[in-house]
């Protein structure tokens, strides 16, 4: 398996096809959340693996070219604060995580049940939490593509560097 | 009844192929095994009727065992663990402590309180009866129609809260462990 070239032509046409399709899978199972079985985990997940495909097929690098970990981290950093600050909007219903756009509260904009706006700030928080699953787990994986090239081309001046705990300084 | 067949062969499987996955010597059949777990758990829920818990149960495990068999094949050192006296004393203990607590959850000496029969918990058959509520009220409250995303963001959203911490402190750690400033300072040095 090389490393920074990437797979094979076949799977890297086949991902170029299919990874578009599992993104856009992933953010309707976590819009549709409140409306049928998914949600933002699921949708996250899913998500986070097209970019895993990404990096799997293609290498690092080329991945690192879109997104980089640090970004990923952007993004699962501001979902976080995100929904937190949605649960605090919640005060303008009184109290943390009231959800007050909800179909009994004045500030409903919701239509029916059943619709996609519906359900107050459950979409929102599943939207959130999507951000949030997707970012990290993609950054994660990239970071641990990124660690284990790096272990390997420092190989010849650097051969063990030590980490506290010992994780993973044995790959050469 | 046929159904309750179906999940209890599922179990087996389960257990067979845990059993496999402590015992073999291979590491990445030993992570194939944990994954076979995991995929017959997604199909015991979907029988079960939680078709929000099959879809997070299969996508987790399909990211997880990419990973799991990424990182096996990147590195192949496996130790067999020594069996000592001390190791067998300890683990017929915990057989022990889970087939006396599995005997009086059952009512074995004929106690009141057992565990509740199959296919109706607690929550259910408990006196308020919390779960026909949720199922009643989620609608003209919450707006949802998916009740378990109302249950997990609106009525018990602090449980979400703290689950959402609890990925965010483990990838901190994550990238806190894999950054690589640290390691070009300590390969320089």
């Amino acid at each position: 398996m090389n490393q920074h070239h990437g797979m094979t032509l076949i799977v890297k046409n086949t991902t170029r096809l299919v990874s578009g399709f599992i993104a856009v899978f992933g953010v309707y199972v976590a819009l549709t959340g409140h409306l049928s079985p998914g949600g933002g985990f699921a949708g996250g997940v899913i998500l986070a693996s097209a970019g895993i495909l990404v990096v799997l097929a293609f290498g690092r690098e080329f991945s690192q070219r879109l997104v980089t970990e640090t970004q990923y981290h952007l993004y699962d950093s501001s979902a976080m604060a995100a929904m937190i600050i949605l649960a605090l909007l919640g005060y303008l219903a009184g109290g943390f995580f009231v959800n007050f756009m909800n179909a009994t509260s004045p500030q409903s904009v919701g239509e029916s049940v059943g619709r996609l706006n519906s359900g107050g700030t459950i979409p929102l928080f599943n939207l959130a939490i999507l951000v949030k699953v997707a970012g990290g787990l993609a950054g994660v994986f990239l970071a641990l593509a990124a660690f284990r090239a790096g272990g390997r081309s420092q190989g010849a001046d650097a051969p063990s560097v030590a980490l506290p705990g010992g994780a993973g300084e044995k790959e050469d | 009844m046929g159904m309750e067949l179906f999940i209890l062969m599922l179990i087996a499987f389960m257990l067979a192929a845990s059993l496999i996955a402590i015992e073999t010597r291979d590491l990445l059949s030993s992570v194939i095994a944990m994954g076979a777990v995991g995929f017959a758990l997604s199909v015991i829920d979907l029988l079960a009727g939680a078709p929000d818990l099959a879809i997070t149960q299969v996508v987790v495990e399909v990211v997880s065992l990419i990973l799991l068999v990424r990182v096996v094949t990147a590195r192949e050192e496996t130790q067999p663990v020594p069996s000592d006296a001390l190791r067998t004393a300890v683990t017929l203990l915990a057989g022990g402590i889970f087939l006396a607590v599995a005997f009086f959850a059952f009512g074995g000496a004929g106690g009141g309180a057992t565990v509740p029969p199959f296919g109706q918990p607690v929550l259910t058959s408990a006196n308020p009866g919390v779960s026909a509520d949720y199922l009643a009220r989620t609608a003209e409250q919450t707006g949802a129609s998916n009740v378990v995303m109302a249950i997990v963001l609106d009525y018990r959203a602090y449980d979400t809260l703290g689950e959402a911490t609890v990925i965010f402190v483990s990838i901190l750690g994550a990238y806190a462990i894999l950054r690589r400033v640290g390691r070009r300072k300590e390969a320089r040095a």
